[in-house]
């Protein structure tokens, strides 16, 4: 367990799952409608970074194959993460966007994003 | 106190998540390409005659009759193999649009967009050159998917951020709603028809039927940068769509 060890360590696995704990805290203690929509995305982007985190070589290449790489070499990174990720990236736009409809439409019912004003429990 | 514990909580949550996670992955150093799945896609050993055992390999610029010979590894799998998630993937983005639409329409009458103060001087210049060469890139980053990083979705993505622009800078600018409403339909009517042609000709959905090329060259990959292009126009209706939507046009 030497220095360069734990730094990769805290590269590729715990920093993408702090930023998804992050994610989570936030959904679980804000209050504010946006709030919870910013901190689903914030998961969704730490699950992104640990995917694509599990498909990185060391020194790779991006898996395109031009004029310098005319064919298969083992430094390509892996390419099944990335296209899984472009797959969630997508998904996690139109979701985003549905979210922020439905807040907006909620906003507009009863003149709030605070989810406690909205149950009706402050009284 | 309330919070402490909360973090207290989330750090032993991510020890223990690194501790069970860490111990079996190989990360960085220690990755190697050659034990994983994508290996079999950068490689391509899988010819329509031998699938299991041959070696031809992908070589830039040759032609050399393997199944997809996209020169960009990632297009290969997004539109080739995973042609029918893709499919399912503007399934959910047509949806979510939709959806979109329907909660913004719902019920009251229909809204005038909003209008902000006049934009400046700049923005309005600017936005006259900056048109044509956002669209152009735009296109040119889809139509070039299989050769060069990008695709349909980035793409469509550039598009629909110019249609953002022209609503910030000119406060009389109208959407042209129907316009996109029947490009994406006809863009999705054609990615299905593409995949019922593969189904007609070989017995399987989106099976390729054009003609693969070089690998490297614009023509080449089969019916990859078609499929692309289609989703391209549809991504950036939708998004255009969805933007909008959210100025209330």
């Amino acid at each position: 367990m030497n220095a360069q060890h734990i730094l990769e360590m805290w590269i590729y696995l715990y920093g993408p799952l702090s930023i998804l704990l992050v994610g989570l805290y936030g959904l679980l203690t804000q209050k504010d409608l946006l709030k919870i929509a910013v901190s689903l995305d914030v998961m969704d982007l730490g699950i992104n970074l640990f995917i694509i985190s599990l498909g990185y070589v060391k020194g790779g290449i991006a898996p395109i194959y031009t004029k310098d790489v005319t064919t298969y070499t083992t430094k390509f990174v892996d390419p099944l993460p990335q296209a899984l990720v472009l797959t969630a990236i997508v998904i996690s736009v139109a979701v985003t966007a549905f979210i922020l409809a439905l807040i907006v439409r909620n906003y507009e019912k009863y003149g709030t994003v605070d989810i406690i004003k909205i149950k009706g429990l402050e009284k | 106190m309330k919070r402490f514990f909360g973090l207290l909580f989330f750090l032993i949550l991510l020890y223990f998540l690194g501790v069970g996670l860490g111990s079996g992955l190989k990360l960085g150093d220690k990755n190697d390409i050659t034990n994983k799945a994508g290996n079999v896609f950068l490689k391509r050993t899988a010819s329509a005659e031998n699938p299991i055992t041959a070696e031809s390999k992908l070589e830039y610029g040759k032609n050399n009759g393997i199944e997809a010979t996209s020169a960009n590894t990632v297009t290969a799998i997004v539109v080739n193999y995973r042609a029918f998630d893709t499919l399912g993937e503007v399934s959910v983005l047509f949806l979510a649009a939709t959806g979109v639409l329907a909660l913004f329409s719902l019920g009251n009458k229909k809204e005038k967009r909003v209008v902000y103060e006049e934009a400046n001087f700049i923005l309005r210049v600017s936005a006259k050159f900056l048109l044509p060469l956002m669209i152009t890139f735009g296109f040119y980053i889809f139509i070039h998917g299989h050769l060069t990083p990008g695709g349909g979705f980035q793409g469509g993505t550039v598009v629909a951020v110019s249609v953002l622009m022209l609503l910030f800078a000119y406060n009389n600018y109208v959407v042209p709603s129907k316009t996109f409403k029947v490009l994406e339909g006809l863009a999705g009517i054609g990615y299905v028809t593409i995949g019922l042609i593969g189904l007609y000709g070989s017995g399987h959905f989106l099976q390729n039927f054009m003609h693969l090329g070089n690998v490297g060259s614009l023509f080449s990959a089969g019916i990859v940068p078609v499929i692309y292009v289609l989703v391209g126009l549809k991504v950036s209706s939708e998004m255009s769509g969805i933007i909008s939507d959210y100025m209330g046009e």
